[in-house]
């Protein structure tokens, strides 16, 4: 009984959290544009008993899902969100990788300082953070007037609102999520693996290659998911710094919601998008579940 | 057929595979390691011995490269090793904690090594097979080191560590992390393997015992200075100061001062008790404060006063240590000097002929003690 308490809770979180909201917007997805509020159609009407429900069911069809592959739009905007993402993930990796390692070869006395550099940033609003991108990325913005200052360029960079700029934007607000799995990888690394590479031949390079980068594999793994999930439907950093070429699946869904108040064609692009991310999400939990099995 | 005994060390032509000269290594102000020298002769198997923080593992880590010397030069075949990497030098370390690579096989853990050296593949297979059969790890190849107990584990941190047949292989407290019963049959098998492999081993431990077991010579160090080094029955027989009479085994300290009589010297180590007969090679000088330093097993107890005995004492029993094969009693002398005297437990237990309290007599030769300066 108490086992069973334990279990139910979870599950009804999840339940009332996310499987209730998935069908209601997979609900729309199947219905038409209305001009009403709600703005669909057909809405449920259970005074009518069991002839109401025949007919609501008889209002649901697939239309908006066969209208995503008519316009070449949404597939551009999906393929686009996933190349932005992986080359968005692997930037990422390039920072974060560096400081991860140095703040595990850190003394141990200064590592609950750096990680909570790492964290401290969390504390402010994401939009605001964000927004003060905008005020060093742009042709007036510090970054420029620093480099006209000192000389490295004659005219200002042109970095705001383009692709550039939302990488720049992602990798800043990603670092952590990449930092902290890769780093509890290598802090929990035994020293004397090292030393054992180098007793057996290796130089630091190869040691590193050879020893270091395998057993931060899980790290890397994890940190790699949890920066490229949440970065495919990423709406606010295209919007604030990508341009007008930036096309990612994120804007094109609130467009569709607030510009065009088309709720079910927006809420079919939401159930092809959690389609695409289930590939990644149990890539995710199995190399979780190996990696427990492993330490296990 | 007469065999030679191996102890090149007291053959002056003997070249040594390891020179330690005048060396010294500081950590800051701390000195781990204080201006030592000695010598370590290929197909040892050289044992550094003492409490943590003596400087033993700092010794080793120097001969590994980990670690380089502040001053002075420690010569490898005649060779200076400060200036060679640790992945350049022909020794390799088993390290405390194994640092067995958790991410590949036991084959590959073995095979890293060879690797390194560009060694063809037939050529590493071969060599790999024949560690796992000197090891005894034939059937665990392919397993993941965190697939196998702790006993195995060791093996083949062994194992890889001999795959590359340095000219010295450093132990770092090896059987550390074993159950007591594994630790001494691993004891007899790390003999074997050195003796079939011809390797000079340098081992660090804080045991006494696997010290003693292993080694064909074992230094005693403390607090960075080597103190003695010798064959492991000089030194529990000999011991050339207290401190080393007290680390290695038990040991019965008494002070006293001596006086020159015959053969040997008399120690007095109280008022009104008859002084104590030591034979010994120290010179003292009369009147010298000095330590008798006796082994419980060389302490006869019984009953009834004995005949003709060197040294011959009266006491009454306080402790009794029992060790299932032997019994440590400690003996109180009438003026508050304790003794320990042990004997085999022949009898069983209820018929023990000496229980709490009893008096017994104590007696020992004239040179079964040992006179230490002090």
């Amino acid at each position: 009984m108490r086992r069973f308490t334990l279990i139910v809770v979870p599950y009804f979180w999840l339940l009332a959290l996310f499987l209730v909201p998935f069908l209601i917007v997979l609900k729309i997805s199947l219905s038409d544009t209305a001009v009403a509020i709600p703005p669909y159609t057909p809405t449920l009407d259970l005074s009518q008993g069991w002839a109401g429900f025949k007919d609501f069911l008889s209002g649901l069809d697939f239309e908006n899902f066969t209208f995503l592959t008519t316009d070449d739009l949404y597939w551009k905007a999906y393929l686009s969100s996933v190349k932005i993402a992986t080359i968005a993930t692997i930037l990422t990796l390039i920072v974060a990788y560096p400081i991860a390692y140095g703040m595990a070869s850190a003394p141990d006395h200064w590592r609950p300082t750096l990680m909570m550099l790492v964290i401290l940033p969390f504390w402010t609003s994401f939009l605001i953070r964000v927004y003060s991108w905008v005020g060093i990325l742009s042709n007036e913005g510090y970054l420029n007037q620093f480099l006209l200052g000192i000389g490295v360029i004659s005219e200002p960079l042109t970095i705001l609102n383009t692709n550039t700029a939302v990488y720049i934007g992602i990798v800043y607000t990603y670092l952590p999520f990449m930092i902290l799995p890769i780093y509890s990888a290598l802090e929990r690394m035994d020293g004397s693996l090292l030393e054992a590479a180098e007793d057996l031949g290796c130089s630091r390079a190869s040691a590193f290659w050879l020893v270091t980068i395998p057993l931060s594999k899980n790290g890397i793994i994890a940190g790699c998911f949890l920066v490229f999930i949440p970065t495919i439907g990423e709406f606010v950093i295209p919007s604030l710094l990508g341009g007008s070429q930036t096309l990612m699946i994120g804007k094109v869904l609130w467009e569709e919601f607030f510009n065009n108040r088309d709720w079910p064609v927006a809420s079919a692009v939401a159930v092809i998008l959690l389609l695409i991310l289930i590939i990644p999400i149990v890539l995710f939990q199995r190399n979780e579940q190996k990696q427990r099995e492993a330490e296990g | 057929m007469s065999q030679t005994v191996f102890a090149p060390w007291n053959d002056p032509q003997a070249k040594p595979l390891i020179q330690f000269k005048n060396v010294t290594k500081r950590f800051g102000d701390f000195i781990a390691i204080d201006n030592q020298s000695f010598d370590i002769y290929a197909q040892e198997f050289f044992a550094l011995l003492g409490p943590s923080g003596c400087g033993k593992t700092t010794m080793m880590r120097m001969l590994a490269g980990f670690e380089t010397p502040t001053e002075g030069t420690i010569l490898l075949a005649g060779q200076d090793i400060a200036p060679i990497p640790p992945n350049k030098r022909a020794v390799n370390m088993m390290f405390q904690s194994y640092a067995l690579f958790p991410h590949l096989s036991v084959w590959e853990n073995i095979a890293f090594g060879l690797k390194r050296d560009n060694m063809p593949k037939d050529k590493i297979a071969e060599r790999v097979d024949q560690m796992l059969k000197l090891t005894r790890l034939e059937k665990f190849g392919k397993r993941k080191p965190h697939q196998i107990s702790g006993g195995q584990r060791q093996r083949v941190a062994l194992a890889r560590s001999l795959a590359k047949a340095p000219k010295l292989l450093l132990l770092d407290e090896p059987l550390g992390a074993l159950d007591a019963k594994l630790r001494q049959e691993t004891q007899f098998e790390l003999m074997d393997i050195q003796e079939k492999t011809g390797t000079t081993f340098v081992i660090v431990t804080h045991d006494q015992e696997e010290a003693m077991t292993v080694a064909s010579r074992v230094a005693v160090m403390d607090h960075g200075r080597i103190i003695q080094a010798d064959t492991p029955a000089n030194i529990y027989e000999m011991p050339n100061s207290v401190y080393v009479a007290d680390f290695i085994g038990e040991v019965t300290i008494i002070e006293g001062r001596a006086t020159k009589s015959g053969k040997g010297y008399d120690v007095t180590y109280g008022e009104g008790v008859p002084p104590l007969r030591a034979h010994s090679d120290t010179v003292l000088q009369n009147g010298q404060a000095c330590h008798l330093a006796i082994r419980p097993e060389k302490v006869t107890i019984t009953a009834d006063p004995p005949q003709g005995a060197d040294n011959a004492v009266q006491g009454k029993i306080i402790d009794i240590a029992y060790l299932g094969n032997l019994s440590t009693y400690h003996v109180e002398l009438p003026n508050g000097q304790m003794i320990k005297a042990q004997s085999a437990n022949t009898r069983r237990l209820s018929r023990r002929s000496f229980t709490w309290e009893d008096t017994v007599w104590l007696s020992w030769t004239a040179t079964a003690g040992v006179l230490l300066e002090g």
